[in-house]
């Protein structure tokens, strides 16, 4: 490669490595996948329990259920309510919950269930066709007294908000404009009233109900809020304090619809809600949320779940080839067969280090020992090799049967090498062994096994696994950094040793 | 354990495997011209055409049925060398100097039978000693007669000389004694001796043996300090012909001293060791450069060889 094309090179590196940070940085903000295992985030167990008196006729109820509640998704929604029909169906807007059942005589409760996970920057409502203030006809007196109200509140406030502010404040009883409020006020819903005054002034405003969530509540009432249109957006009055926006435990569970719940066929209806606070993994979390995402197409989560853990060790090679690229382009250490020591730390990911290393080094060693006698019977290369993988899995059978035998369970781990592989890597330990001694045999038996076990501490590590499993585009940045590594022409850290006598020279 | 500094290497110019691989061997060398020097039988049919002389060629066996006719062949020989052709670092090679009744005679001293040659050529067919197991043909050569001047320096074995060829200049040199520790053979990781020469002379410079310094061979304890290599611009100019031949811009290429030939092609390295350096006891890198920054080539192997020597002639 010349010094021209050098930069190219560089840019696609940079490139492969800016979008695999990246497009995991995005998957992260975006599906919320953590960085780091055992991450828990918390979720919202919301219980809506409905309750009427049935008198014998057919059944419906239907209970409004949030949509988008701003400040928060919902995860999971399930409905338990035995002998009824039940279907979430949406209509003119707002999504309801509706079960049915013919003949019903009786005390009837039925349950919904749903699960919110807290997002500050969920579901702003933001409607795409503007609403329009309602017509409201008001009677004498009345009209006067909400003309000169909301002529003060005008004049006091510049927004469709401070109106609304300004608004809620005068209609409090201690204001001095005590006779005006306590004749509006006498007899009519304090909150319907500051509805229909709002849209009488123009603003587009109506009432949703807030659930308090608090751990471990139950028997909960919904809390009335004020909703006001200014031009963008539905924004959240307390209508007791005029306090704006929404606090953060607030949970909608009612916006504009007209009604909360309807009962045909029953008395007495009522509902209740009962809060717990729960934390599950974050990953479960991403997992499911995934699904519905968009983006979900991006992740391995929608593979069987065999595939998938296949995949858990395949992605886990690349961080193996890096370890080799690494240890004999930069450390330089010799290693018998380039891609060996990956392959045994694969194997050690399943038997675990330690009886993993008693069972190959046992295996290659009773190989080599066998190798020799194959050696003066002059085979061709083929039928040796062949001979050698048999005489491996008789090696492995054996080891397999006498440690069970004995009461080691690790003995079966032996199953779990390539015995191709470790036939060869006997065939070569045993050329080498002929050719260059046995010194050499143990520099690089030694190399190749020190190189398996970093692999394998790297690929074992539970975050090494977490992170190739749940990001897979990092493998861009381990692209990138074997890609680079392939341009290093620096020293090997074993050619520092190496070259030491030439320090006479210098 | 003792360390260089990687700044004290870069001062010295010394050439690195990883910097050898990707700046030398992948830029210089075309992948296409390595059978070429892989297989000695071609590089003897190559190198011949360009008029540089390899040692005879006595037979070539190809088949397992042909092995037969080597023993006829043989009958009236009395040295000669049975090398697989794409054997690597000597392995393989089986050298008889002479015979003794109907046995034959190895360098070691050791007496075989005719069947022992055999099964040795049955193996190279097979494939025992070529670089990736792949079957393989036998060749043999008339043996090579080392010059005494030479030969004395070597336990066993005949010395060779490496020539690194860059771009067709002899950048660097040395000689290659064979040791008890390198049980005749002239690799110098096996523990042979390596004397660095002047490319400018052929004197030799400075020795060493498993990369540490040394001034007397270990086995023959002769001083290795003014072994002066005769018709050495011949051979630079031998060496650098290859470079014609064979169309690869970083190689090494050995040589031997033959008592009656005079100096004949070994076998040709495309991916040469950096060992050379140390018995030089400097860094290849300011010569590479050099070459690389010439502003005209030299056409002929006569003009590459008298310019190396000039420019690379050490001043002591």
């Amino acid at each position: 490669m010349t010094a021209r094309s050098r930069i190219p090179f560089f840019a696609a590196i940079v490139l492969l490595i800016v979008a695999g940070i990246s497009i995991a940085t995005w998957r992260h903000i975006e599906l919320g996948i953590p960085w780091l295992t055992g991450e828990q985030q918390p979720v919202w167990m919301v219980e809506a329990r409905i309750n009427f008196e049935a008198n014998g006729e057919p059944v419906l109820a239907s209970l409004n259920i949030p949509e988008q509640s701003p400040g928060f998704r919902i995860l999971s929604e399930q409905a338990a309510s035995p002998g009824y029909g039940f279907s979430v169906v949406d209509k003119s807007g707002s999504r309801r919950a509706e079960w049915s059942k013919r003949n019903v005589l009786g005390e009837q409760t039925l349950y919904f269930k749903a699960q919110f996970i807290p997002d500050p920057n969920a579901n702003r409502d933001r409607p795409r066709r503007a609403p329009k203030p309602i017509a409201i006809f008001w009677e004498e007196p009345q009209a006067t007294a909400v003309r000169e109200i909301l002529q003060q509140a005008e004049e006091r406030s510049s927004t469709p908000e401070s109106m609304t502010r300004e608004l809620i404040r005068l209609m409090q009883p201690e204001d001095d404009q005590a006779q005006n409020t306590t004749l509006l006020v006498a007899g009519t819903n304090y909150l319907d009233l500051l509805v229909r005054m709002l849209n009488h002034a123009g603003i587009p405003a109506r009432t949703a109900d807030g659930l308090k969530l608090e751990d471990a509540r139950r028997r909960q009432a919904l809390t009335p809020y004020l909703q006001i249109y200014n031009n963008e957006e539905w924004l959240t009055f307390d209508p007791r304090t005029a306090e704006q926006g929404l606090p953060e435990n607030i949970l909608l569970w009612r916006q504009g619809a007209e009604s909360l719940l309807d009962v045909v066929g029953g008395d007495g209806s009522n509902v209740s809600f009962s809060i717990l606070r729960q934390t599950i993994p974050a990953l479960q979390l991403a997992a499911m949320q995934s699904e519905k995402n968009g983006l979900g197409f991006l992740s391995l989560y929608q593979l069987p779940i065999e595939e998938q853990s296949m995949f858990r060790m395949l992605l886990l090679l690349p961080l193996g080839a890096l370890m080799v690229a690494f240890m004999r382009i930069v450390i330089g250490i010799r290693t018998s067969g380039t891609f060996m020591p990956v392959l045994i730390a694969v194997a050690f990911v399943q038997t675990t280090l330690v009886p993993g290393l008693i069972a190959f080094t046992s295996v290659v060693a009773i190989g080599l020992l066998m190798r020799g006698y194959l050696s003066s019977l002059n085979l061709l290369l083929v039928s040796r090799i062949s001979a050698l993988i048999i005489l491996v899995i008789f090696i492995t059978a054996g080891l397999s049967i006498a440690g069970y035998h004995m009461g080691f369970n690790t003995g079966m781990t032996v199953t779990f090498f390539p015995m191709v592989i470790i036939a060869w890597t006997i065939e070569r330990m045993s050329i080498l062994w002929e050719e260059e001694g046995a010194h050499e045999v143990l520099v690089q038996g030694a190399g190749s096994l020190f190189v398996a076990v970093c692999a394998f501490l790297v690929m074992d590590a539970p975050l090494s696994r977490h992170l190739t499993f749940n990001f897979p585009e990092l493998h861009f940045v381990v692209l990138g950094l074997i890609l680079l590594m392939g341009q290093y022409t620096g020293y090997k850290l074993s050619e520092l040793r190496r070259f030491t006598p030439m320090k006479v020279y210098d | 354990m003792d360390w260089i500094s990687p700044r004290a290497l870069t001062r010295l110019g010394m050439l690195n495997m990883n910097r050898r691989n990707v700046d030398y061997i992948s830029r210089y060398n075309e992948r296409t011209s390595y059978p070429m020097v892989d297989n000695k039988l071609k590089t003897k049919l190559v190198v011949a055409e360009y008029g540089v002389k390899t040692p005879k060629l006595l037979q070539v066996v190809r088949q397992q049925h042909e092995i037969p006719h080597f023993r006829d062949m043989a009958e009236d020989l009395t040295g000669f060398a049975i090398k697989p052709a794409k054997g690597s670092g000597g392995k393989g090679i089986t050298v008889i100097t002479g015979r003794d009744e109907d046995e034959f005679v190895k360098a070691s001293g050791m007496r075989v039978p005719a069947a022992f040659l055999e099964r040795h050529l049955s193996n190279i067919l097979a494939g025992l000693y070529s670089l990736a197991g792949t079957p393989d043909v036998a060749i043999v050569e008339s043996l090579v007669q080392s010059v005494p001047g030479l030969a004395k320096y070597s336990f066993q074995g005949v010395p060779d000389i490496r020539i690194i060829i860059f771009q067709g200049y002899p950048v660097m040199a040395m000689l290659r004694l064979a040791t008890k520790a390198s049980d005749g053979k002239a690799n110098l990781h096996q523990g042979a001796v390596g004397v660095g020469l002047d490319i400018g002379t052929g004197q030799s410079l400075n020795s060493v043996q498993f990369n540490r310094p040394i001034t007397l061979h270990p086995d023959t304890g002769l001083a290795l300090e003014n072994i002066n290599i005769a018709d050495w611009e011949e051979m630079l100019t031998m060496a650098s012909r290859c470079y014609e031949a064979t169309g690869l811009g970083y190689m090494g290429v050995d040589l031997v001293v033959d008592a009656n030939e005079g100096p004949l092609l070994l076998e040709l390295n495309a991916r040469p060791g950096l060992a050379i350096q140390m018995a030089n006891g400097r860094g290849l890198l300011p010569r590479l450069n050099a070459i690389e920054n010439l502003k005209k080539h030299h056409f002929t192997p006569e003009a590459r060889a008298r310019y190396a020597m000039e420019i690379f002639a050490s001043r002591r």
